[in-house]
């Protein structure tokens, strides 16, 4: 039954045309990015060894699609979230906008059935965008930029990982984004639950993270004591994977802050849901 | 009837929203094959009892018993046995009505649906419009559309939430036929919610008027349409001279008011007939006889005062 209702929720989600609009943006975007790599790119690498080109000599082939990914998975990071919501915030709200929560909630399935089989069609839609944004970024900039070693500047350091030392941290850098992309579903999807139309929970979702994005990003003490508590703050950690050693502990914590806060959401949302008088 | 008989046991049923009780200490007994008649005015608290019905929400208090088994335990298993309609219908406008019947089909449980699905878009009349997106079609074709996805798994009890609202003369008399088709050949029974007195007496064997959430009257139809005295409208041309004729007659101890045109009278059926030939007899000119029943006068009462 949990196979056929998630077939339904797809069929329902790929039936809508802001679905599509995720992809779109993507499709856009990465080429403008990478165009514009292909244009400026050897003035920005020149730009970021300026000072290490004194005494070393760079040979090879800097401007590769490895780093053309880098760039722009740092560059999406705020933009992916509000793609996602785009599609989370409508799982459940969407339902109440059209009136569907009726014909729906009548038929013989749980409340959870139709939460969890919505919450896996939103979460196969995220990782196919993000395998998209993968397939685009990384994919297409390998096949126009080729390989090469990366480099990768961390405030004061500059690391250069050896080319047949990336693709497999890339392959756990996405996959660490869909679980960071998750936790934006799932919050977007709570807040789908609580309201009879979708503006509202991607309006929330985005100011929730732009919010907490500038809270971790701004140096003061008061915000370094709350940057703990702050989800925002483990989103990032697809980051160590490119450092040298990695920081496998790290790492872990982050993933597990990550999936509690999903745990969280989804809890919080089956229970709203089951608790919901269905009135629209 | 006994107790075995019945599908849909409530009692004492309430829902309070905040500040609103929306219905007060409902008690309601739905019978196998009845057409029951659930009526009430504008905002009675009907569309709210179905919701409770139908588990879209929660009682307040009281106890709904479905098929004999309570609907908070056995809610899926009540739920397979049952097609609604609750108020306007809406579907996924973006979809087509065969999508939108398959989608319902599959959460019914239906593995194969594509012949039902055929069969009961042709019982409605949009055979032919299956494979039109649900948002270009007129509020009379979801209403249709409506009431064929509450039949879509052969449902043994049916509730219907205001099903003619919107439709045309035409489109609502298709939908008395096809309640009476259920009814009396394929022995379903139907949960009939309206605003419509004349709409329930078409149908309906026994029916409930609900006012503010409470019960007003309950019983067999035709029993409580006849149970009283009607009240019996003689349009005539000149009243004072009915009043004199009747001075002396036991006829006046039945008049109940009069206007400038209208006398009206309190009469049994069968009196109806007597009392105009014996004006006609004594040169009254009577244009018109126009008789209400006491049920429909109250009926039209609260439904004026719910305005």
């Amino acid at each position: 039954m949990i196979f056929s209702l998630i077939s339904i929720e797809l069929s329902k989600i790929f039936r809508k045309w802001r679905t599509y609009i995720g992809f779109l943006a993507i499709a856009i975007l990465v080429p403008i990015i990478q165009i514009a790599m292909l244009v400026e790119g050897e003035k920005s690498i020149n730009f970021m060894t300026r000072n290490l080109q004194q005494s070393f000599i760079f040979v090879g082939n800097l401007l590769n699609g490895y780093l053309i990914s880098y760039a722009i998975l740092n560059a999406l990071v705020v933009h992916i979230p509000f793609l996602i919501t785009l599609v989370a915030g409508d799982l459940l709200a969407g339902e109440a906008t059209a009136g569907t929560y009726r014909i729906l909630v009548t038929r013989p399935v749980s409340r959870f059935k139709i939460v969890f089989s919505k919450f896996l069609g939103g979460f196969i839609y995220t990782n196919l965008l993000v395998l998209f944004l993968a397939v685009m970024s990384l994919g297409i900039g390998l096949l126009v930029f080729g390989v090469g070693e990366l480099i990768v500047i961390k405030n004061v350091n500059i690391l250069i990982l050896s080319r047949t030392d990336v693709f497999w941290r890339f392959i756990l850098a996405y996959g660490f984004a869909t679980l960071s992309m998750t936790v934006v579903l799932a919050l977007a999807f709570l807040f789908s639950s609580l309201v009879e139309n979708a503006i509202g929970p991607i309006v929330s979702t985005m100011a929730i993270i732009i919010v907490f994005v500038i809270i971790s990003a701004l140096d003061i003490e008061f915000f370094q004591s709350i940057r703990p508590y702050l989800f925002t703050n483990y989103m990032q950690s697809w980051r160590s994977l490119f450092d040298d050693p990695i920081d496998i502990q790290d790492i872990i914590k982050s993933a597990l802050v990550l999936i509690s806060h999903v745990i969280f959401f989804f809890g919080a949302t089956v229970f709203i849901f089951n608790k919901k008088d269905i009135l629209s | 009837m006994s107790d075995d008989n019945k599908i849909i046991e409530v009692k004492n049923l309430s829902k309070q929203f905040k500040e609103l009780k929306a219905v007060n200490d409902l008690s309601i007994n739905v019978y196998t094959g009845d057409v029951f008649g659930f009526l009430g005015p504008n905002g009675a608290g009907k569309s709210t009892t179905i919701r409770m019905l139908l588990t879209l929400i929660s009682p307040t208090k009281g106890e709904i018993k479905i098929f004999g088994k309570s609907l908070r335990e056995s809610r899926i298993e009540i739920l397979r046995k049952i097609g609604a309609i609750v108020e306007k219908p809406d579907f996924y406008g973006f979809l087509s009505a065969y999508k939108n019947l398959e989608i319902l089909a599959k959460l019914s449980g239906i593995e194969s649906p594509n012949i039902r699905i055929m069969e009961v878009l042709e019982l409605v009349g949009l055979d032919k419009r299956f494979k039109s997106k649900v948002k270009t079609f007129s509020h009379g074709m979801k209403q249709r559309l409506g009431i064929a996805q509450a039949l879509l798994h052969d449902p043994e009890l049916i509730i219907l939430d205001e099903p003619t609202t919107g439709l045309d003369p035409q489109g609502m008399k298709e939908i008395r036929d096809l309640i009476i088709h259920l009814s009396k050949d394929q022995r379903k029974t139907i949960f009939l919610s309206s605003h419509i007195l004349y709409e329930v007496e078409m149908v309906a064997d026994r029916m409930i008027i609900i006012n503010k959430g409470s019960t007003q009257v309950e019983g067999n139809v035709e029993e409580l349409l006849n149970r009283n005295d009607l009240k019996v409208s003689f349009e005539v041309d000149d009243t004072h001279k009915v009043l004199q004729l009747l001075q002396e007659t036991s006829w006046i101890k039945k008049l109940n008011s009069k206007t400038k045109n209208q006398v009206i009278f309190s009469l049994k059926n069968t009196e109806i007939a007597q009392l105009n030939k014996y004006l006609v007899d004594n040169k009254i000119s009577v244009s018109a006889v126009v008789p209400t029943r006491s049920l429909e006068e109250y009926f039209l009462q609260i439904t004026e005062k719910s305005l």
